[in-house]
């Protein structure tokens, strides 16, 4: 069965391992280059700790453990030279500064805890144990034993060398610009782009941001925006930042869907020895431009958690479009207007972690076999997105 | 065989004399004139590295002496990342060799 | 409202010719210079603290940059900022705006101010392109930018036998600026073999009629070889250097018309130190997050009016093109008359439009006799550091490409960390680019290592603070801590 997947990020590298891996025939279309959106310009985050109890904590607290097995299937496969896709389970901590973000915070983290997830609430004082450069002011915080991060970059390039090698072929600067349908005119059955038609069985819409405009070209409209995010980087430095840490604020921010600016503090290191500072939230199209008074936000509030970083110095920065659904969930599965259609994208600031799961989802979804949680919340005919999804043409 | 201060009797331009200053440099003092860098104190006294690399631990010093390159990178007065090429010396910095480890991957809790 | 008509970045030849152009025409000017000097890299001179009897001796030109100084110092519409680093522009639908912070480079707690100006002219110059070279980590390895700067702003010499390697007419003035800091050059190796260099210089005679003074000076380095019997070697490179801590020799060999090295032909020069120049890169970070459009060849395009694709803007000297002290000084001249709301075709201008066609021509030459041959990576082996900052050797570079078959340079300078260190691919970006560029195919996602949106560090401290926006409605905060010079 013949399978293209348009998008070479981080969800389309992990549907092209996973489907090649069953024996399908995939074909990686990516109008640029590979890993060259959203998926090279974020922080690589894998979190449960961010999540409020629902489908997508389940995908995530799933994800959690698929992320260490593939992590070693990946060297295993492509060897040790292949560059390390830097999976670090670092866990996350969330502080929260005043009373009323500890009792949120305290509320939210046992509602995640009913749902199956580790939060341990810790005194100040563990938590300066755990990172002791942190703000002492400590209201309250929890620690996420499962929070983990990876290179983003490399994990896709990695994803990908795996598919390669089990027979994808990935296209780089080829844009689709259609579907090609049946002659009833209600079944995909291949994409036209710029350089050639491409027949297919199945066509997976994995473009992320602008998954989107390919929808659109393909006939079957989805509603995923961009939601701009930008991210500064230190220099290499001594290693102070134990974790991934960050303000209680940052919740709220993804879980809204306000227009304007939310920034929140998010600080972790690499394995390079950078410290990468976030975080913004806006809805500015796909204007990715410099905008200082976003990143001075952001420099106040990470200093605010983490005092030391008023000497650090800004080296550089990179902005990244999440690419999010009305409903703030992402779609995984079938388009139901169009046969041999399917969507996984809509993945907000959480696809890399959620992209190989996604991926298997739509791989059990594309052999009729149980998917290893149920797709039904991710459909795309879901009541939720009813109102704002159109007719496909 | 040496990088060094041009002597100022023989010097071309004909220098006047100028204010002496200090800095702090692993454990030394190294003299030089009000106006001169970081860099060039050092290399006056023949410090050709004062930086070591984070992987492979190599010696660097000055490279492209006009602060585009950010390989003569030191800490001043506790500060890090100063470009010794570009920094002047007001007199008294204590100078320090950066060599930062890449750090090691955390144990999972 | 902006603050002054017109706001210049970089107070070297172009900057400084811009600004008093722009005077003359009658506007109120600004310079921003990063250093704590003018003059830029060709003026390049000891500071005050430092005075000297004959400090002329060691720069061309001299009276002209002692003219631009008496001009700002004389000028109170003509303000100088030194120590004043703009870190970010931005290009946003209300135009350009000028992110500053003041003060020490690399400090802390600088003030930071926010500029806008009816006519902005950036004057950023270039840099020294060095090839990497097996061994061009050991200390006592410089550019040959390195080499003059430590010896007109320092009096330093950087060795006491000194090799000068690379390509293009300033390995001359290294020379000369080496020799005269009481260190013996021991030998210069260019790389442009002798029939190459004599069919692009030798040619079209009549057009170097208008380059007289280059020819003088050309003239005057020949006699500084003869004399101190300094061997210059065209069609030759170093390609080693070798040393424990230090520079202990340089190994160069013939190289060929592509610049590959011809094997038998190596020889072992003792030296302590080596400057290594193959030309020059533009520094075009602060143009590209202004929005300005660059050429195939990767300047920024201007028009007769040395005016940029962005409304307002306008690019002076090496960023429009390398072409020398006298290139920049007629293109600012004209930029700042321009930005001042003159013509191009105005009389006064003239001479500096003659002088920029001459000019031009002359910078064409010197690029197509001393253009970098695509051969020079045979000299590299897999160890050969290619990112001095990230410490990314060339064997590495090539597997990652191999094995992730990527046509992206952004997920290629993730997945190898070259470029991703403190001079964000400054020094090694453009050799990365040719050595991970699949035969000659450019990248699938349009990426450069020149574009960088922070163009100077800045500290987190500084940047959360607010800025001082400058403009006409708040006086109190338009004192500038720098000096005029």
């Amino acid at each position: 069965m013949r399978i293209v997947v348009v998008g070479a990020g981080i969800v389309g590298a992990a549907c092209a391992r996973a489907l090649t891996g069953a024996g399908f025939d995939v074909t990686v279309l990516e109008r640029g280059a590979v890993a060259g959106g959203t998926s090279s310009s974020c922080e690589g985050n894998l979190l449960v700790s961010d999540k409020t109890p629902g489908p997508e904590l389940d995908l995530a607290v799933l994800a959690s453990t698929r992320w260490p097995q593939l992590a070693v299937e990946l060297k295993d496969q492509l060897g040790d030279t292949f560059p390390s896709i830097e999976y670090e389970p670092k866990g996350g901590i969330v502080v929260a500064y005043s009373s009323a973000g500890a009792d949120a915070l305290l509320t939210f983290a046992e509602t995640q805890r009913q749902a199956g997830v580790r939060a341990r609430t810790i005194t100040p004082e563990e938590a300066l144990e755990l990172e002791p450069h942190l703000n002492p002011q400590i209201a309250a915080a929890v620690h996420y034993p499962d929070d983990a991060q990876v290179q983003p970059t490399i994990a896709v390039e990695a994803l990908l060398a795996s598919a390669r090698k089990a027979g994808a072929s990935v296209r780089t600067g080829e844009r689709v610009v259609g579907a090609l349908r049946d002659a009833s005119g209600d079944r995909i059955v291949g994409v036209h782009t710029d350089h050639a038609d491409h027949a297919a069985d199945a066509v997976v819409n994995a473009a992320g941001p602008w998954a989107g405009e390919v929808a659109a070209l393909l006939g079957a409209p989805v509603p995923v925006l961009p939601r701009f995010g930008m991210v500064l980087v230190t220099p290499r430095m001594s290693h102070r930042v134990f974790h991934k840490v960050y303000d209680a604020d940052y919740v709220g921010a993804t879980q809204s869907g306000d227009a304007d600016l939310q920034t929140s503090a998010v600080v972790e290191s690499t394995a390079a020895g950078t410290v990468l500072i976030g975080s913004s939230r806006q809805r500015v199209g796909f204007d990715d431009r410099l905008d200082v008074r976003v990143i001075a936000q952001i420099a106040a509030k990470a200093i605010a958690l983490f005092p030391f970083l008023e000497q650090a110095q800004v080296m550089r920065t990179f902005g990244g479009f999440r690419p999010y659904m009305p409903d703030h969930l992402p779609v995984i599965g079938p388009d139901h207007r169009v046969a041999g259609l399917y969507h996984v994208t809509g993945h907000e600031g959480a696809g890399i972690g959620l992209s190989v799961v996604s991926a298997d989802i739509l791989l059990a979804q594309l052999t009729q076999a149980v998917a290893p949680l149920d797709p039904t919340p991710f459909a795309l005919n879901r009541a939720t997105l009813a109102p704002h999804l159109k007719d496909a043409a | 065989m040496s990088a060094r201060a041009v002597p100022p009797a023989q010097d071309p331009v004909r220098p006047h004399p100028a204010a002496a200053v200090e800095i702090e440099f692993e454990g030394r003092t190294y003299r030089g004139v009000l106006g001169q860098s970081i860099a060039g104190i050092l290399l006056a006294n023949d410090v050709v590295d004062w930086r070591t690399t984070s992987v492979h631990q190599s010696p660097r010093g000055l490279f492209c002496g006009i602060g585009v390159c950010f390989d003569c990178v030191v800490t001043v007065d506790g500060v890090s990342d100063v470009r010794a090429c570009q920094r002047r010396v007001r007199g008294g910095e204590h100078v320090e060799r950066q060599h930062i480890s890449p750090p090691s991957p955390s144990q999972e809790h | 409202m902006a603050e002054v008509d017109v706001l210049i970045i970089g107070a070297g030849p172009a900057g400084l010719a811009a600004a008093t152009s722009a005077r003359r025409a009658g506007a109120t000017v600004r310079v921003l210079e990063a250093s704590d000097e003018s003059g830029g890299q060709f003026w390049r001179h000891l500071p005050a603290t430092r005075p000297a009897g004959d400090e002329q001796r060691l720069h061309h030109q001299w009276q002209r940059y002692q003219q631009f100084r008496s001009a700002v110092d004389a000028d109170p519409a003509l303000t100088l900022d030194v120590g004043a680093h703009v870190w970010a522009i931005e290009h946003r639908d209300d135009g350009v705006r000028v992110n500053v912070v003041y003060g020490d480079v690399d400090g802390t707690g600088r003030r930071r101010e926010s500029v806008t100006a009816n006519g902005l002219i950036l004057a950023t110059g270039a840099h020294d392109r060095a090839l990497p070279v097996p061994g061009w980590t050991l200390p006592g390895v410089v550019t040959a930018g390195a080499a003059q700067a430590m010896a007109k702003g320092e009096r330093i010499a950087i060795g006491e036998r000194v090799v000068i390697a690379g390509a293009g007419p300033f390995l001359f003035p290294v020379t000369d600026s080496v020799q005269k800091s009481a260190s013996t050059v021991v030998g210069v190796y260019e790389a442009a073999r002798i029939r190459r260099l004599a069919r692009h210089w030798l040619t079209r005679p009549w057009e170097l009629r208008s380059a007289t003074s280059k020819m003088a000076e050309f003239a005057a380095y020949v006699g500084i070889h003869l004399r101190g019997r300094i061997p210059y070697r065209p069609g030759w490179g170093v390609v080693a250097i070798n040393g424990t801590d230090r520079v202990e020799s340089a190994t160069v060999a013939r190289l060929d018309e592509q610049w590959r090295p011809v094997a038998g032909t190596e020889r072992t020069v003792p030296c302590d130190a080596v400057c290594l120049g193959h030309g020059f890169t533009p520094r075009l970070e602060l143009a590209i997050a202004a929005g300005c459009g660059l050429s195939r060849d990767r300047f920024v395009t201007v028009d007769d009016g040395q005016r940029t694709s962005v409304p307002s803007v306008f690019a002076a000297g090496e960023i429009t093109g390398i072409g020398g002290v006298d290139l920049a000084l007629a293109e600012g001249e004209i930029a700042g008359w321009v930005a001042a709301g003159g013509a191009p075709s105005d009389s006064q201008l003239v001479a500096a439009v003659r002088a920029r066609a001459a000019f031009t021509r002359f910078a064409r030459r010197i690029a197509d006799a001393h253009r970098i041959g695509s051969g020079w990576t045979d000299w590299l082996e897999p160890s050969t550091m290619v990112c001095r900052c990230e410490e990314v050797d060339y064997g590495t570079l090539l597997a990652v490409r191999r094995d992730t078959e990527s046509v992206g340079l952004r997920s290629l300078k993730l997945t190898t960390r070259a470029g991703l260190g403190l001079c964000q691919g400054r020094i090694c970006g453009r050799s990365v680019e040719c050595i991970l560029a699949t035969d000659g195919v450019g990248f699938a996602d349009g990426a450069s290592t020149d574009r960088r949106p922070i163009a100077a560090p800045i500290r987190l401290g500084e940047l959360s603070r607010p800025p001082n926006f400058v403009d006409d409605d708040d006086q109190s905060t338009t004192t500038s801590e720098g000096k005029s010079v």
